[in-house]
């Protein structure tokens, strides 16, 4: 059975079925690390006392993740755009960046992680801490999931442009949206947990 | 793919340049003001003003909300009122006179 409404838009929605579906996830997702803030809005209005993250943690690696993260949402978009103007090559080299960038962003992730675990200051160091780790460590799956998702359209998944180079780019476009938004959700957490 | 729309497509990427350098600017504007050890409250909302722009630049440019379908922007804004709601929720948890007197 096909899978309607890949290409052509739904009359009602006016959009591809892939695309609603993904903003109504992303809309999910958004409520999630809502949750997740609003907890640290309680935790840190609560306590009597609450570190300055730049006193904390590593200012540095965190700029330096930020660049990163930004660098890779511009390389998300170039391989949709390199698509459009049907250059399958570059494409591959920008999406290749793309999770070349993430795993850069993993890696620093988990020196940072190391360094606060051997210092003692897991999650059950303090409450600021607590809640550092499980926004962070959240956000950090968001990018393993983006990783795959992007593996598989440079890996397997490329085989679609062969025969259906609209719809395939759609798909690009699609995890593209994903990618954004977790990038969207670093440029909050950088600030709120790094610096204030 | 015609020619018309790859050209437009070419003048995406420049947009997409240009939103790039302005994210990298603000992103070292965030870092310095963290810098001048502002008062918290003065602080927090510098930061969160940065972080909104930032956000809005991606979620504009790189997202494609500057031109979208409508129905896409009736799902953000029902999404935007419960975000909304759930960050005053903490605020709720003051409001509790009755346990709060003992």
């Amino acid at each position: 059975m096909e899978i309607p409404y890949t290409v052509e838009v739904r009359p009602d929605t006016g959009l591809s079925n892939g695309k609603l579906g993904v903003w109504l996830f992303l809309a999910s997702e958004v409520m999630l690390f809502a949750a997740l803030f609003s907890s640290y809005i309680l935790l840190r209005v609560g306590s009597t006392e609450w570190p300055r993250g730049a006193e904390e943690l590593s200012v540095p690696m965190a700029f330096f993740n930020t660049i990163v993260l930004i660098t890779s949402s511009v390389t998300m978009v170039m391989s949709w755009a390199s698509l459009k103007m049907n250059d399958f090559g570059k494409f591959r080299m920008y999406l290749g960046a793309t999770i070349l960038l993430s795993f850069v962003f993993l890696v620093v992730k988990y020196f940072e992680y190391s360094h606060h675990l051997h210092a003692g200051e897991g999650p059950w160091h303090n409450t600021y801490y607590a809640i550092y780790f499980t926004i962070t460590g959240l956000h950090g799956l968001h990018i393993l999931g983006g990783i795959v998702v992007n593996g598989y359209l440079l890996g397997p998944g490329a085989k679609m442009w062969k025969t259906q180079k609209e719809r395939f780019t759609n798909r690009v476009e699609i995890a593209g949206l994903y990618w954004h938004f977790v990038d969207l959700v670093w440029i909050f957490l950088f600030p709120v947990l790094y610096l204030l | 793919m015609d020619a018309h729309a790859v050209d437009d497509i070419r003048s995406h990427v420049k947009t997409y340049l240009m939103i790039f350098g302005a994210l990298m600017v603000l992103t070292m504007v965030t870092v310095g003001v963290s810098y001048l050890h502002l008062p918290v409250a003065m602080a927090i909302a510098v930061a969160l003003v940065v972080a909104t722009i930032k956000g809005s630049l991606v979620a504009l440019y790189f997202m494609h909300l500057n031109h979208e379908r409508k129905l896409i922007y009736y799902v953000l804004a029902l999404t935007a009122v419960f975000f909304i709601f759930m960050m005053f929720v903490p605020l709720f948890t003051n409001m509790d006179k009755i346990t709060q007197r003992y």
